[in-house]
């Protein structure tokens, strides 16, 4: 029991910890200066460099989720709606979900790697002797970039995922190419491109601002960062399948017409 | 130029100074001596501003910083130089890059006017230009820490310069090419410095003016003789390893 009430109060003291830091990162995300260098360079990382792993993550969901719906549709003599309900797999939840969880896993724990190492050899502190914020040289171009990149990475899993589910259906479920991509065309409505570009605007603010939280909060020398990039990328993964499931709940109901 | 009056802090529940008080004058070196875990690195992050005293005042050039600020702190701190323990070099960053970072971040000198300081910090530090595209992973521990005096210098002319134990785990000789840049950095910048160390007999070239930390407390606050002659059984304590060097420096005599 008392170990119980100990998690808890440790929870909430992260919680809190976690609220106090958004708050000033978000004060600090449209003021001067501006480090729109250091934007670029952080795009240029995590875009090219999360692109081949988002690609390959996207074609072999699309595959998989292709040949697992083909074959129940045979059974209801639906084979040909297979693409519409790939934009519902694809489009609205594995697509940015698959994207978020594999930017977590490398964007974020290199991230709070390189803010613990930072934070470990006092190179923080010396940000902050010589007058500098680190948050806004360090985490405000970061959250920018991950703002930017997680939707453009998105539609490109969406768009692989897709192509993959395309593969399927003409090679082995023998459907006509023309008739997948016309029902992937048709149900790719507003409804469905808000609820599919929406999470990963989402899903960047979740793995920006707890990578960076992470990795500035960071004790304990070389064992501490590693504990650290663990945390951070189990704290973006859970954090990001809930939101996902209470973004669905929330707007799914509200955007029925628009499905 | 530094003065604290009175000043607590403790990490948590666990106390790290307690009333301190102590006055370091413009252009005075002051060496700052006490066990692991007596406060010393403590006192430079609060005069560097990156903690908060509990209680007691901190006054820099007149100023009260107690309470200031982050947009003053903003304004105080490029004056400030912080040579971190180990260097705290950004490793990513070559050593030009590192030496010239404040004026990069902090004024709107053209490059090649930052790369002419740089070289000109790189010359007062006797170390060759040749290094200024290196990164400080290629340098050793002794030329690290003088490019870390190199970054702290090249700021916007210091007022302070802070040492975080600068020459510990270096060999005699850059210890005393450090011992020098200290003696150095006074005599030609005059700039008010807080020297934190172990090593005794390197602290009587630099300075002759010492405090003794311990258990969060000063103890000593007085010159060479001072510190020799002292009766207190913390200062005797923490001497007594290096009486035969301390006995060796010139005009130094201990009963």
């Amino acid at each position: 029991m008392l170990a119980l009430t100990s998690i808890l109060r440790r929870f909430a003291w992260d919680v809190q910890e976690l609220t106090y830091y958004s708050g000033r990162l978000a004060a600090r995300l449209f003021g001067r200066p501006f480090y729109g260098f250091e934007v670029l360079e952080q795009m240029y990382f995590l875009g090219v460099g999360s692109l081949f792993l988002v690609v390959l993550t996207g074609v072999f969901a699309g595959q998989g989720m292709a040949l697992q719906f083909s074959i129940e549709l045979a059974d209801f003599g639906s084979k040909n709606y297979l693409g519409r309900v790939m934009v519902i797999a694809i489009v609205r939840e594995l697509g940015p979900v698959l994207t978020g969880l594999m930017v977590a896993a490398r964007v974020a724990a290199g991230i709070t790697a390189e803010l613990g190492s930072m934070k470990s050899s006092e190179q923080i502190d010396a940000l902050v002797a010589f007058g500098v914020d680190p948050i806004r040289k360090l985490a405000v171009p970061r959250f920018w970039a991950i703002f930017i990149m997680m939707p453009v990475l998105t539609i490109i899993c969406d768009f692989v995922g897709l192509a993959g589910g395309y593969m399927i259906a003409v090679y082995i479920s023998h459907i006509s190419g023309a008739a997948y991509w016309t029902n992937v065309v048709n149900k790719l409505n507003l409804g469905n491109l808000i609820i599919g570009l929406g999470k990963p605007f989402l899903f960047a603010v979740i793995v920006a601002t707890i990578s960076t939280f992470m990795g500035f909060r960071t004790v304990g020398g070389t064992k501490g960062v590693g504990r650290s990039t663990t945390d951070s990328v189990v704290a973006c993964s859970i954090t990001i399948l809930f939101v996902n499931f209470l973004f669905t709940r929330i707007l799914v109901p509200h955007l029925k017409g628009l499905l | 130029m530094i003065r604290f009056e009175d000043v607590s802090f403790a990490y948590g529940a666990n106390p790290v100074l307690r009333d301190v008080s102590f006055h370091v004058a413009p252009g005075e070196t002051v060496v700052v001596f006490g066990v692991s875990g007596s406060g010393k690195s403590t006192i430079l992050k609060l005069v560097s501003g990156l903690i908060k005293p509990q209680r007691g005042r901190i006054l820099i050039n007149g100023e009260d910083m107690t309470g200031a600020r982050e947009s003053t702190w903003r304004r105080v701190r490029p004056r400030i130089g912080f040579v971190f323990q180990g260097g705290a070099l950004f490793d990513s960053m070559t050593v030009g890059e590192n030496i010239g970072y404040t004026l990069l971040e902090h004024t709107d000198r053209p490059l090649d006017e930052v790369e002419a300081t740089v070289r000109e910090a790189l010359r007062f530090l006797n170390l060759s230009e040749d290094l200024i595209d290196l990164l400080p992973d290629s340098l050793s521990g002794g030329m690290q820490r003088r490019v870390a005096i190199g970054r702290a210098v090249a700021a916007v002319d210091p007022w302070i310069m802070l040492y975080d134990e600068p020459t510990t785990g270096l060999d005699p000789i850059s210890t005393k090419a450090i011992a020098e840049m200290i003696v150095k950095l006074r005599d030609v910048k005059g700039v008010s410095s807080i020297v934190v160390t172990h090593q005794i007999a390197d602290a009587f070239e630099v300075t002759d003016h010492f405090i003794v930390l311990n258990d969060g407390r000063v103890v000593l606050d007085g010159d060479g003789a001072a510190l020799v002659r002292s009766d207190h059984p913390d200062v005797r304590a923490f001497l007594s390893p290096f009486i035969d060097s301390v006995r060796a420096l010139p005009g130094m005599h201990i009963e």
